[in-house]
């Protein structure tokens, strides 16, 4: 595992810890490891998106559990991301049924654009671009993900306007 | 019209809500269930014949006949809900339109297995379904359906729903129940089945979301009337996710036993091609399954009409035949590349596997390796025979399916489209643009091979 050198500020907010408690109710009192994956995706959420090793020891320490334990969920799971991205992590779903449908022609064009390799963050720190497996949007192709959300049926207009109103700060994440 | 189970109500304005869904007949099976005997309801499963719907087609009513009530240990209903298969998306749609549906099905099914604490474990793409799920749960605590002594029955049930992280491997329910105890997704070994030993070693049973939400139906027309519907071991009806090359992509749900030509040419369902293009191939049930050229389509080998049933579209087995699998209905048109399909399936099985037996972990990096080289116009004869004996040496070697489901593609591309993958070895110069059959499909450059023959 590649230890970040950027810094992250921790910050266990009250609502956040009222969500992790909200989420440990779910399991049997011993069984607190159980809600590992559910709580590293909020507090992931609430830290820039990424899981620095001290967050993940944190972490740790509220579900009485080994650090060793959270690393080796954080770098089996995919959604888990180690390092920074961008602010606003554009990813594509590059598999069959997307890839038949202008996948890849979208991410290119969407890099160009940026003028950023996949998995590059642009210089303002605004975007980085991805390619993902299959997302269960195969219907909807080509399309990509910002956040929690869906971008269906994309073309290059929709990509431009995306774009656009991410830098308006029109886009919501979660 | 054709006859619809799942879907007969998501066309109700504001069904997602419980107000709507409960004024439409909503949770009335739960209320019939909780007069029944919990071995009763397993009884009128069984009688419905369904086959679970995630893919393996394994009959539901006898799964849940499996699970430990002797032990006295706590049961757990488990909710497959990490729909990943490539070209499957129907789980997605019935929880994003009627979320109170796999409600109810978890709350009568839970009660059939008596168990009082089960989960939902959906995939972590699938966020914002998680969140209408969250709220759907919430809102059926509030009306008395789960929690303690519900409806007055004396019958205790906790639901919650719970998200993976993005690893296609936790949709193997072994695998699901590590990641759901917090851990990574390494498959067990079986025996124990989950049934005996699942979620924190305590008897589980884990059912697809489209298979639970067939239950609250079988209960309130009983198990004999669902059988009625579909054609033999086939019963019930399917939803079929359509997406590639095809007019109108999309999920639907038909009768089991509906032939492939009226799904695919039929204006009910996928319309034809898109552009009028002529089809190539088809992926019948998710990326695992075989692939099925243009000829053995319609037709099996018999030259019976194709149906689809689970027994029709793997007729002849692999050599002529596919499966049903997970109702992924992949289209291909003819300026699809099956090498490059191939290897693209190849690259996602390798960034999936988990990496604990040597033959998936290895042989998929092999694989993609392999049909990179050759995809990308540096392939040799050589190359063909190498990766028929990678995808051999790894199909029935590892602790999951998730081996098979990545060999499977590799052996029938070859054994379909051999011609495909010479014609990529012999013209290297022909298939520089990666969209090398748009202008120029196999059929125009067949010819160029046939030459060649001494």
């Amino acid at each position: 595992m590649e230890r970040s050198t950027i810094k992250q500020e921790i910050n266990i907010s009250e609502s956040l810890m009222e969500r992790i408690n909200e989420l440990l109710s779910h399991y049997p009192s011993d069984k607190k490891k159980s809600a590992l994956l559910p709580v590293l995706h909020a507090v992931q959420d609430t830290h820039d998106h990424w899981l620095s090793v001290e967050l993940m020891d944190k972490v740790a320490e509220i579900l009485e559990i080994q650090p060793i334990e959270v690393y080796e969920v954080a770098t089996f799971y995919t959604m888990y991301a180690l390092k920074p991205r961008g602010k606003y992590p554009l990813e594509f779903c590059r598999t069959s049924c997307c890839m038949l449908r202008g996948a890849e022609d979208m991410m290119d064009y969407t890099c160009q654009k940026l003028g950023v390799k996949e998995n590059q963050v642009t210089t303002d720190g605004m975007f980085s671009v991805h390619g993902v497996e299959c997302l269960g949007a195969c219907g909807y192709a080509p399309m990509l993900q910002l956040g929690d959300f869906n971008h269906e049926h994309l073309t290059k207009e929709k990509i431009d306007q995306l774009i656009e109103d991410c830098r308006a700060g029109k886009i919501n994440l979660v | 019209m054709a006859r619809k189970i799942l879907l007969e109500k998501t066309g109700i304005e504001g069904i997602r809500s419980y107000e709507v869904y409960r004024k439409n007949g909503g949770y009335a099976s739960v209320e019939k269930a909780l007069k029944m005997t919990p071995d009763e309801i397993v009884e009128e499963v069984k009688k419905s014949g369904m086959r679970g719907r995630g893919g393996a087609g394994f009959p539901m009513g006898m799964k849940w006949s499996f699970i430990d009530k002797k032990s006295g240990k706590p049961r757990h209903l488990v909710c497959n809900a990490d729909e990943s298969e490539p070209g499957t998306f129907k789980d997605r749609y019935l929880m994003e339109h009627i979320p109170h549906l796999l409600i109810e099905g978890m709350i009568a099914s839970s009660y059939a297995l008596e168990a009082n604490l089960s989960y939902i474990y959906i995939r972590g793409e699938y966020m914002w379904i998680f969140k209408i799920l969250e709220k759907a749960i919430k809102e059926a605590y509030a009306a008395g359906w789960l929690g303690k002594n519900i409806q007055g029955s004396g019958y205790n049930l906790d639901l919650y729903v719970h998200c993976g992280a993005g690893a296609y491997i936790c949709g193997e329910e072994t695998a699901l129940i590590e990641s759901l105890e917090g851990k990574r997704g390494n498959p067990r070994m079986k025996p124990p089945f989950p049934a005996v030993s699942g979620l924190w070693a305590e008897p589980t049973v884990v059912n697809n979301v489209e298979s639970i939400s067939n239950v609250p139906w079988i209960i309130l027309n009983s198990g004999d009337e669902y059988a009625k519907i579909g054609i033999g071991r086939s019963t019930g009806t399917k939803l079929i996710s359509a997406s590639g090359h095809c007019k109108n992509p999309g999920v639907y749900e038909i009768e089991l036993g509906l032939s492939v030509d009226e799904f695919m040419n039929s204006d009910e369902y996928l319309g034809g091609m898109m552009d009028s293009r002529p089809l190539k191939a088809l992926i019948p049930g998710g990326s695992s399954v075989p692939i099925l050229p243009e000829h053995l389509i319609f037709k099996t080998a018999n030259g019976e009409d194709r149906l689809m049933t689970y027994e029709s579209l793997s007729d002849g087995g692999f050599a002529t035949g596919s499966m049903l699998g997970s109702g992924g209905f992949i289209v291909y048109n003819d300026t699809a590349c099956i090498v490059r399909n191939t290897w693209n399936f190849s690259r996602f099985y390798h960034h999936e596997s988990c990496g604990q037996c040597s033959p998936c972990r290895e042989g998929t990096g092999w694989m993609e390796k392999v049909l990179h080289r050759i995809e990308t116009g540096h392939g040799t004869e050589a190359d063909i025979e190498l990766l028929w004996s990678i995808q051999s040496k790894i199909e029935g070697n590892t602790i999951c399916p998730l081996g098979d489901a990545a060999a499977w593609p590799v052996a029938a591309a070859i054994r379909h489209f051999r011609e495909e993958f010479e014609y990529h070895i012999r013209f290297p110069e022909k298939i520089k643009n990666r969209d090398h059959f748009v202008n120029e499909p196999m059929s125009r450059v067949r010819h160029l091979l046939q030459n060649q023959m001494v």
